[in-house]
């Protein structure tokens, strides 16, 4: 599993903060930490409340480049924030992310060809995101589409169904599974299917956040998910992670399967 | 037709062994053998294998290659690497068993010695089986080759911690042995790096089984070995070694058959475990030897 640190987030309090005050120490521990819990990458994102996004984002991705030459994923709806995001990494980056509007589709593919950057793609458009799996395949259909029309390679490209807080949308939980699964149906080879995971669990009380966060994890992953952005400090939550994946056959199996998974 | 070769996430790790002499082993990019996929650094090597005592049990087919060398390992070591070309030296500590000559540590030590006296080759040391006396022999015997950078065995999920302590204070590697279970071999060379040893000193042995006696579970417990490895599992991306001689004459067909029959059936065991991706095979008839370096030698042109 391709795992995305989730913590770099001015949504966070001591992130807006730490950019805010230019707290270098908050974001260096902040990169290091979510590395040593098993990050593959890291989400960087300026938050909504940045009163210069540009400023912030550079300040961001210079300050984790101090501690780490990890991968990192540029979080952000603004083209010019993301541009200058991607100029800065040192390390293949990823643009998160695109949607299956043209024009933006459009701007965003020229970019991840100029920076080889991978794409997350965002399985909704103009009109929000689709009620039922049938709505999301179709856009993921057009990403898809598009990424062959510009000349992005498809492995590339990581589709996101687009998973909502389960408290307000029960019924997409289903939905956001079956496109997982029918998403490696699309091309040849498959798309890869990410989840932005911690929004499943958005305005559920706090005791409840990690287990319904585990727990749909392992049912993502039975259902083939290839990455996802989550909290990586979570450790209940990356055990369960490691077991599902065991359980699929993703690793071999030995009694200490944690250890030797953290090991790799 | 375009051909597709396969590229593989990871590599195999790789060992170095004695201190004269070295050589390496491992560092496999690939698959063993398959043309434009192999970019093994280091081909794979023969090591003989010879006792601290004279092998009684051994076929006659067996032991007059060796005459008289048979009962003074220091010549016998010798004939290997100068007469029959043998990459390493596997000295089996058979005289330390409780139920043949009981010798001591110290006896074992001496033996052990006059072996690093008379060749500069790498060497493989290996116990008694007898695992309490291998406990005290292998310690002390890896005291006394301390720097010179062995391969001790052989660590079994129930025993391995004397072996590994004693190894990694002395600066040896260390085999790393399960019964043909990958699943036990992951864990066993996970429980030997919890105790601080360097995986880059581990090899693995999975049980040899010879032609006709289990060599089709070696041969694919191997091979999974080697695919694991290569996609990335760091805990079974070791070199891997083979005890062929041992097993290959302890069948009926090399005991009681024709002269040809017992290095023909070395012969075939060694070439299949050679393509399921041996780094070291231990052997004993030399004319196995000569051939299975032959085919090497073919293999890695």
């Amino acid at each position: 599993m391709f795992i995305i640190g989730e913590r770099i987030n001015g949504m966070f309090k001591d992130v807006a903060r730490a950019i805010k005050e230019k707290d270098k120490s908050v974001i260096h521990d902040l990169a290091l930490k979510q590395v040593s819990c098993g990050a593959n990458a890291l989400d960087v994102n300026v938050g909504p409340a940045s009163a210069s996004p540009k400023e912030a984002m550079e300040w961001l991705v210079k300050t984790i480049e101090d501690v780490t030459d990890i991968s990192l994923a540029i979080d952000t709806t603004k083209q010019d924030v993301m541009e200058l995001g991607l100029s800065l990494c040192k390390s293949k980056p990823i643009i998160n992310s695109v949607n299956a509007n043209e024009e933006k589709m459009k701007a965003l593919f020229g970019l991840a060809k100029k920076y080889k950057a991978s794409i997350i793609g965002l399985t909704m458009d103009k009109s929000g995101i689709p009620k039922d799996s049938e709505g999301r395949m179709e856009l993921a259909m057009k990403i898809v589409a598009s990424c062959v029309e510009y000349g992005i390679d498809i492995a590339g490209l990581y589709l996101d169904a687009v998973i909502l807080p389960v408290n307000v949308a029960q019924p997409h939980v289903k939905e956001v599974l079956k496109t997982i699964r029918d998403s490696k149906l699309l091309a040849e080879p498959s798309p890869k299917t990410v989840l932005g995971l911690s929004n499943i669990s958005q305005g559920s009380p706090a005791e409840y956040k990690s287990l319904i966060n585990r727990t749909f994890l392992t049912m993502a992953i039975a259902n083939g998910l290839d990455a996802a952005i989550l909290d990586v400090t979570d450790k209940e939550l990356m055990d369960s992670l490691i077991t599902a994946e065991l359980l699929m056959e993703k690793q071999l199996y030995c009694n200490s399967y944690l250890e030797a998974y953290r090991k790799k | 037709m375009e051909r597709l070769i396969e590229r593989w996430q990871d590599k195999i790790g790789e060992v170095t062994l004695g201190s004269k002499k070295t050589i390496k082993i491992g560092g496999e990019t690939g698959i063993y053998f398959i043309d434009g996929e192999d970019r093994c650094p280091n081909p794979p090597c023969v090591a003989m294998e010879v006792w601290d005592m004279e092998p009684e049990a051994w076929p006659e087919a067996l032991k007059s290659n060796f005459g008289k060398a048979l009962k003074t390992p220091g010549d016998w070591v010798k004939m290997c690497v100068d007469k029959f070309s043998a990459d390493l030296i596997c000295l089996r500590l058979a005289s330390t068993h409780p139920d043949t000559k009981n010798a001591s540590c110290e006896e074992a030590g001496k033996t052990l010695e006059k072996v690093m006296k008379s060749v500069s080759v790498p060497l493989i040391v290996i116990g008694s089986s007898a695992i309490e006396k291998d406990n005290e022999v292998l310690a002390h015997c890896a005291n006394v080759a301390k720097g010179e950078n062995c391969l001790f065995g052989i660590a079994t999920q129930a025993n391995y911690k004397t072996l590994t302590a004693a190894c990694l204070s002395a600066g040896h590697a260390i085999i790393s042995e399960a019964p043909i279970d990958i699943n036990i071999a992951k864990q066993l060379n996970i429980l030997i790096c919890d105790m601080q040893f360097p995986a880059d000193k581990i090899v693995i042995h999975h049980a040899t089984g010879a032609l006709g006696y289990g060599l089709e579970y070696t041969y694919s417990i191997m091979e999974r070995t080697r695919l694991a490895g290569l996609s990335g599992d760091r805990m079974l991306s070791m070199p891997m070694m083979s005890f062929v001689g041992q097993e290959a004459w302890r069948t009926k067909e090399a005991k009681t058959g024709l002269l040809d029959t017992g290095i023909l059936w070395e012969i075939a065991t060694a070439t299949a475990c050679l393509n399921s991706g041996a780094d070291i095979l231990v052997m004993n008839h030399p004319k196995a030897v000569e051939e299975t370096k032959k085919a090497i030698n073919k293999l890695t042109l």
